[in-house]
């Protein structure tokens, strides 16, 4: 007979403390009541109801809730809330600005770069930090920098040619 | 101005907006107050028994509401086939919860629910659990002696078992003037859609429950959770509009739904349980295959004997079969023939259709067989396939309902230049890197299913169409809207489009390449039904224009009824509501697929696939830089959409080929790779220029539509063309998939 004993030992026996951390979400200063352990992305999602911001797989390796937070691109599962007490976030619900898609959402809807639409706002909120960037020259670059965010339908090349076509209206301005 | 087809218009998703915005919400993101989660708790063990569970140090927890395990889980139905689903195999279905034995590693064996996630998370990993543990199998390879001939029952309706033996298959193999002999292997892959699979039930009351389920099939859910759970199915509505990915994961309900559903009723509170990505590797997957091969030819490349043998894994609980052996002979005409089809049965858990089963597990054997035999008859590789091509089904001796395959290959070849390919292997190269061009050929079964679909005309002359089907991401709703406007002659923003509810008309599950044929008949049987009532409500108008006509000698354009002669004359869908004093005019159809007919022919889509490869000498690392796929799969409803599928497709062929694969260590019966950054699929740098050709085909029989489906056939031929190309370029043939570099040094 085997006998698996759970290698953890119970130090969390009552004291689950919550802690007010306040957040700009989408440009409101947003206070939600969290124990340290919640990461952004279940403070996203589960908190602040803003279930935009995708889980597919909770360990950083699929990109699906990229979320900008002061401009830059992060990965909101590999990161506390309690990290983030003050700064900027804006998920995919913060992209479009005063009822307008932002260009990317467009070029995504109009080359039909998602099927099924679950790594879609990691893919725009992906791409809109790669390009503020200013790393990527070619094409070739793009598909690099935009390799974190995986895509299981297989919308690869939709979503690279929708992020070139704002690209390209981008530095023709 | 007359409104245009809709049909053939390559518009945006419908539901686009919703999905670049985050509005759209997926069955775990239905937050509502008094919401618990649910966090499940898998055996660790492959095979035995539970002998007990320690809950203390986890119920004492504050916030832990409950542990379910088979010990206290309420009493449930008895029967077998209170489980069985739309897509269950023969045999016993998998019972959550039921009792204390384990037959696969990471069965779920518990479930805690708490008042947060990570309470619940954190608490399933303070459980002590003790097992007896039992011996246990679980490598194909080393039980091919114990193969089977799989049991039957309703699944073998869409999975027929192999054709019989045709001629003397030995002798004209041994007496033929060329032969090729082989054996193929691909391990297990799991499906992994982006979204975990989750289930968040709202517990009504008095035994009424809304399920937002993640699901391929929301009737399908329904009647599983109403025979198990003894419930209504009145009382029992799941939803799911948004499905993030599934690709044949959600055929069959999966143990989420049943874990969430019984907490939701036992605690009378809305509970949500969704799994982790290594969960989503404790259900069903794509089952690892062996292939044997042998086809022999006449000089002038012939084929005159041809065999496929396959075996493939099953569960010990379910006879899961695959059509494998099938296509060759539906492919390619020879007069003696021997397809077999065997099962082992191992300790895991049961197999599931995985985007093209059965199909794209075929094609890998047969098509790299061809490949092979082109080098053995220096005959070019399309060449040997239009030398063998068939007409007609060679298998069933019937005709195809439409069959341009030639056309595939005609297109696919000259958009690809294939003319350029120099046929001697090794023989092209772009500096240290030598270049590969490979083909091959795709077929998919083209069928449909009996399904219901309203359809209604509002008190504002616009249509509402709707059906329990669900979109898992085909496009589903935009085609439906497609089909639809053209029924009524409506633009396609004056149609609505409800779905993915069971509470409206009865859909099957969605996939096999079936559902736009399956509910485009439907909304197709709806729409003429709803043209006759509005047309006779337009004749009983007082002093009606139409009063002397019949239904033929109108049109219907531009939310109008019209005399065809003098479209000047006409009467608007809002007049003829108006008239029936403001309601809505509706009707529900059922559309059965005419099977007496049908059984005339054979029924499929076929592919032509070229690729380039190119191998780093020095490091075998191998990149697909260029493929065309050349599709004839009946008519086309959106071309922007069917496209995408495709592309889907040759992107999962290239993952196939040369990426993905589960890896069990035998020693424990379990996965070792079990989460995105071992499973490895394609990301963004491994993919280059795709190109997709539909072929144009008429086909008159295969339904009202003439259509075929998409979803599959661009997985069917692209990854043995992957092989094909590595042989060519590097002249070594790798029959195991997927293609690792080192297989190449």
């Amino acid at each position: 007979m085997l006998n698996y004993q759970s290698t953890y030992s119970p130090v969390l026996t009552k004291d689950f403390d919550t802690r007010p951390v306040t957040i700009n979400i989408n440009g409101k200063p947003t206070t939600l009541q969290l124990m340290p352990w919640v990461s952004l992305l279940d403070a996203l999602r589960e908190y602040a109801d803003l279930t935009g911001t995708k889980k597919g797989c909770d360990h950083g390796q699929c990109g699906a809730c990229t979320v900008i937070c002061d401009g830059d691109r992060i990965l909101s599962c590999l990161t506390l809330a309690v990290m983030k007490e003050g700064s900027e976030i804006t998920t995919i619900e913060g992209v479009a600005e005063n009822g307008q898609l932002h260009p990317l959402q467009k070029a995504f809807i109009e080359y039909d770069a998602f099927q099924c639409g679950y790594c879609t706002p990691g893919q725009i909120c992906s791409a809109i930090g790669m390009l503020k960037e200013g790393k990527a020259k070619t094409r070739a670059d793009v598909k690099e920098l935009m390799s974190g965010n995986l895509c299981r339908c297989g919308a690869n090349t939709n979503i690279i040619d929708a992020i070139m076509e704002v690209k390209n209206q981008d530095s023709h301005e | 101005m007359s409104t245009r087809p809709a049909i053939g218009q390559p518009i945006s998703r419908l539901e686009g907006h919703m999905k670049v915005t985050g509005a759209a919400k997926y069955a775990g993101e239905y937050n509502v107050p008094g919401l618990l989660y649910g966090y499940v708790i898998n055996s660790t063990i492959t095979k035995g028994k539970i002998i007990s569970f320690n809950t203390e140090a986890a119920k004492a927890l504050p916030g832990v509401i409950e542990i379910f395990t088979h010990e206290n889980r309420p009493s449930l139905a008895w029967f077998d086939l209170s489980y069985a689903d739309m897509d269950a195999p023969p045999g016993s279905p998998f019972r959550p919860l039921y009792n204390a034995e384990v037959s696969s590693n990471g069965q779920p064996i518990g479930l805690v629910v708490a008042e947060t996630f990570e309470l619940a998370r954190y608490a399933a990993t303070l459980m002590e659990i003790q097992y007896e543990e039992e011996s246990f199998r679980v490598d194909l390879k080393e039980n091919l002696a114990e193969a089977h001939t799989p049991s039957i029952g309703m699944a073998t309706m869409l999975k027929p078992p192999p054709p019989k033996p045709k001629g003397d298959f030995e002798e004209a193999f041994a007496n033929s003037y060329a032969q090729v002999s082989a054996e193929y292997f691909h391990g297990t892959e799991h499906h992994n859609p982006m979204e975990l699979f989750a289930t968040t039930t709202i517990y009504e009351g008095d035994g009424k429950l809304t399920i937002y389920d993640k699901t391929q099939g929301t009737i399908n859910s329904q009647l599983y959770v109403g025979n198990i759970f003894g419930l209504h199915f009145k009382d029992v509505r799941v939803i799911s509009p948004y499905v993030g990915g599934a690709f044949g994961s959600g055929l069959r309900p999966q143990y989420q739904l049943f874990l969430s559903v019984m907490a939701a009723l036992e605690l009378k509170r809305p509970v949500r349980v969704t799994l982790d990505r290594s969960q989503m590797f404790t259900f069903g997957h794509r089952p690892q295959t062996v292939q044997y091969t042998r086809f022999g030819t006449d000089e002038y490349g012939k084929i005159i004997a041809m065999n496929h043998k396959a075996i493939g894994e099953t569960s010990k609980n379910e006879d899961y079969t695959e059509n494998v052996v099938n296509w060759a002979n539906m492919l390619y005409a020879s007069k003696n023939t021997l397809m077999q089809y065997e099962l082992v049965d191992l300790d895991v858990f049961s197999p599931l259709d995985m985007r093209a089963p059965g199909g794209s597990t075929g094609s890998h054997a047969i098509e790299s067989t061809m490949d092979e035999l082109s080098y053995k008859l220096k005959i070019d590789p399309m060449q040997l396939r239009l030398i063998n091509y068939s007409e007609k089904d060679d298998s069933l001796g019937r005709p195809y309902s439409s069959k341009e395959l030639r056309q595939c290959y005609l297109q696919g070849a000259e958009r690809f230049g294939w003319a350029e390919r120099n046929p001697e292997p090794r023989s092209m190269r772009r500096g240290n890197k030598l270049i590969g061009y490979g083909m091959a050929t795709g077929i998919w079964e083209a069928n449909h299913l009996p399904a219901r679909a309203e359809a209604i005309i509002d008190s504002e002359g616009k249509l509402q169409v709707s059906s329990a089907v669900t979109d898992i991401g085909t496009g589903m709703m935009t085609i439906m809207a497609q089909i639809a406007a053209d029924e009524l002659g409506l633009p396609v923003e004056d149609v609505a489009i409800s779905y993915g509810d069971s509470k409206m008309p009865f859909a099957p599950i969605q996939g096999g390449s079936f559902t736009t044929s399956t509910i485009g008949s439907a909304i197709k049987a709806a729409g003429k039904a709803l043209r006759k009532k509005l047309f006779k409500k337009a004749k009983d108008m007082d002093s009606s224009i139409f009063s002397s006509m019949d239904i033929e000698d109108v049109a219907f354009r531009d939310g109008k009824i019209s005399v065809k002669d003098s479209p000047a004359l006409s009467v608007s869908f809002k007049e003829i509501v108006a008239a029936n004093k403001g309601k809505a005019i509706k009707t529900i159809n059922f559309s059965v697929p005419k099977f007496f007919k049908l059984k005339k022919y054979s029924r499929a889509a076929h592919s032509a696939v070229f690729v380039e490869v190119e191998v780093d000498e020095q490091l075998g690392v191998i990149n697909v830089t260029r493929a065309v796929t050349a599709v004839a799969a009946g008519r086309i409803i959106n071309p922007k959409t069917a496209r995408s599928q495709i592309l889907g497709g040759m992107v999962w062929s290239v993952s196939k080929a040369l990426r993905e694969e589960t890896i069990t260590d035998y020693r424990l019966g379990k996965y070792m790779n079990q989460n995105l950054g071992e499973y490895h699929i394609p990301v963004h740098a491994d993919i280059h220029d795709m190109d997709v050709i539909f072929v144009e085909e008429k086909d008159e029989n295969v339904n009202e539509l003439g259509t075929k489906g998409v979803g599959e056939i661009g997985l069917v031929g692209m990854p043995p063309a992957i092989a094909n190309a590595v042989y060519h370029a590097t002249g070594k043939r790798i029959n195991q998939f997927p293609i690792h570099f080192d297989s190449l040094l």
